[in-house]
């Protein structure tokens, strides 16, 4: 028998695989094709303070090993989120959440953390520092580890709830941006977001997304995200959610082993559903096969 | 909504570059015509998303345009090629709110496929519809004889005058005294039908690029009277009245 559980700052999940932000809404379209509470945990469509279209369409487009989106966090709101979305969540998953949350300002981000810290099913808040389809003013708080440590420092002074703060691949140096969250009291960090690209269409000779550019996702992202845990672990002290291209047992136990205490897998559920639940399936036998008895010793194998 | 599995079993060319392919397998998750089905396709990471032309008991047709190299990977597959299809996607035609109007059903290029299925629930229903197909020309023509042999009355518009009458699909519908179009196709023809003043109401099916194909990414979203809606998850089709053009 496999032990299967991580822990996450304190939250003990079933297994390490959850979801990613942005590819599972707020878990409703799912419910049809599996028992959600298989899951370890869930983190929901990242939610701001206004709601939001996001982006004119279109605003996905293919990639080889993967795809490119742009939708520009449509969500309805953090109030209706509170209101609406999280009651309906509770009815068909009934484990801690992780809560991702987007902002356009510092205040914004503290007030929006507020919020959802009140909320029970919340157990982890993953702090959206990285999207690439957003333009406010030139500012992305993630780019710079002066602005990730700001974000950190104004979250952290609301909230006693364990906070993540999600980071962008789309950088120099994303050990040095870690470390800045680490400092001013994240009790985690995720990575990586998507990386930012563009396609064309050949007959318009213009960007296929409306919005020009977007984010890549999907397995081309695997091994950027494997080595960029595995420079992170090196730089920080504080647990991995690891996540980019994961499809697969495999590339889960991948990640885990570059540093990854629990994995988000994204894209993947978008191409096929059942992602997750065959991923979960699939890793006792995985962990039999490398001789693991508790999954959570892998965390970090890389490194020893 | 489920998974299948289904396996090609015919093929046919409807024109240069349309074809005709029927599958076996699983359909039981299709409940209306102008629903759409999400096949993935070797060596592409997303689905393509491709309308409902006709379906039975283990059997589903469907009409593709190979355009771009994943819909000419899935019409060159040879005859036994399984593919792994997400079945019943999206809202689909609701056939009753049409019975107390004179419907015409209206598609534009490969816009046509999903009306042949929604005649045959018309006809079912013991109405007849009126069968309005737009082309750009004669070598891009396909079902009209199909149409013709449910019963229908149909008839053809073409760009160019090759066939049919001269221009677009609506020049036709001006023939009919039809009241409540369904409509499949490019968006500049969907906006021309519904401003015709003969129109009163109709159902209009829309496509966009989308990601997952089920309600999931959203990356398809459009705004309507009542709010934003996926096109993959809420629509394909959306009613007169909602659309925000």
């Amino acid at each position: 028998m496999v032990d299967l559980s991580v822990t996450l700052s304190g939250v003990k999940l079933d297994n390490p695989i959850i979801p990613a932000s942005g590819t599972f809404g707020f878990g409703q379209e799912f419910a049809q094709f599996y028992d959600l509470d298989i899951l370890g945990s869930i983190s929901f469509k990242g939610t701001t303070a206004e709601p939001r279209f996001g982006n004119p369409t279109p605003r996905i487009a293919e990639a080889p090993a993967g795809m490119l989106n742009a939708v520009g966090l449509q969500n309805p709101g953090i109030d209706a989120v509170i209101a609406h979305e999280l009651p309906e969540l509770a009815k068909i998953f009934h484990k801690p959440l992780v809560a991702n949350i987007g902002g356009f300002s510092l205040d914004e981000y503290a007030e929006n953390v507020r919020k959802i810290s009140d909320c029970d099913q919340v157990g982890i808040i993953e702090v959206n520092i990285s999207c690439p389809n957003l333009h406010c003013g030139g500012q992305n708080f993630g780019n710079t580890a002066e602005g990730a440590a700001q974000v950190t420092k104004a979250v952290r002074a609301v909230t006693k709830k364990p906070i993540y703060m999600k980071l962008t691949p789309n950088v120099t140096d994303i050990a040095e941006i870690a470390r800045a969250c680490e400092a001013e009291g994240a009790d985690g960090v995720s990575l990586i977001n998507t990386l930012l690209g563009m396609r064309l269409d050949l007959k318009t000779r213009k960007p296929i997304l409306a919005n020009g550019t977007g984010g890549l996702s999907g397995p081309a992202l695997l091994p950027i995200a494997v080595r960029m845990v595995y420079q992170v672990y090196h730089a920080v002290n504080i647990p991995i959610i690891g996540m980019g291209g994961v499809s697969s047992a495999r590339d889960a136990v991948e990640l885990m082993l570059a540093g990854a205490t629990a994995v988000q897998v994204g894209a993947a559920n978008l191409r096929d559903p059942y992602a997750c639940k065959k991923i979960i399936e699939d890793l006792p036998a995985l962990c039999e096969s490398l001789g693991v008895t508790k999954l959570s010793d892998l965390t970090g194998g890389a490194h020893r | 909504m489920n998974e299948a599995i289904l396996t090609l079993q015919g093929k046919r060319q409807l024109t240069h570059d349309v074809y005709e392919l029927t599958f076996s397998g699983d359909t039981s998750a299709i409940t209306r015509p102008g629903q759409f089905v999400n096949i993935t396709v070797q060596g592409h990471f997303l689905r393509r998303p491709i309308s409902v032309c006709d379906w039975a008991e283990n059997k589903l047709v469907l009409i593709c345009r190979a355009m771009g190299s994943g819909t000419q990977t899935l019409c060159g597959s040879p005859i036994g090629t399984e593919f792994n299809v997400l079945m019943g996607l999206g809202n689909g035609y609701d056939v009753d709110k049409a019975l107390n109007h004179k419907p015409v059903l209206v598609g534009g290029g490969v816009g046509v496929p999903p009306l042949y299925a929604l005649a045959k629930a018309f006809l079912a229903k013991g109405v007849t519809p009126t069968v309005a197909l737009g082309f750009g020309s004669t070598r891009e023509l396909f079902y009209e004889d199909e149409f013709k042999a449910l019963g229908c009355p149909v008839l053809v518009s073409t760009v160019d005058g090759s066939y049919g009458t001269k221009g677009f699909v609506t020049a036709v519908i001006e023939q009919t005294d039809c009241d409540y179009a369904l409509c499949c196709g490019p968006i500049p023809m969907l906006k021309a039908v519904d401003s015709m003043a003969q129109i009163v109401d109709g159902q209009f099916s829309f496509e966009e690029r989308m990601g997952c194909g089920f309600g999931a990414c959203v990356g398809c979203t459009c705004k309507t009277k009542y709010g934003t809606k996926r096109i993959c998850k809420d629509g394909p089709v959306l009613c007169k009245e909602e659309i925000v053009w």
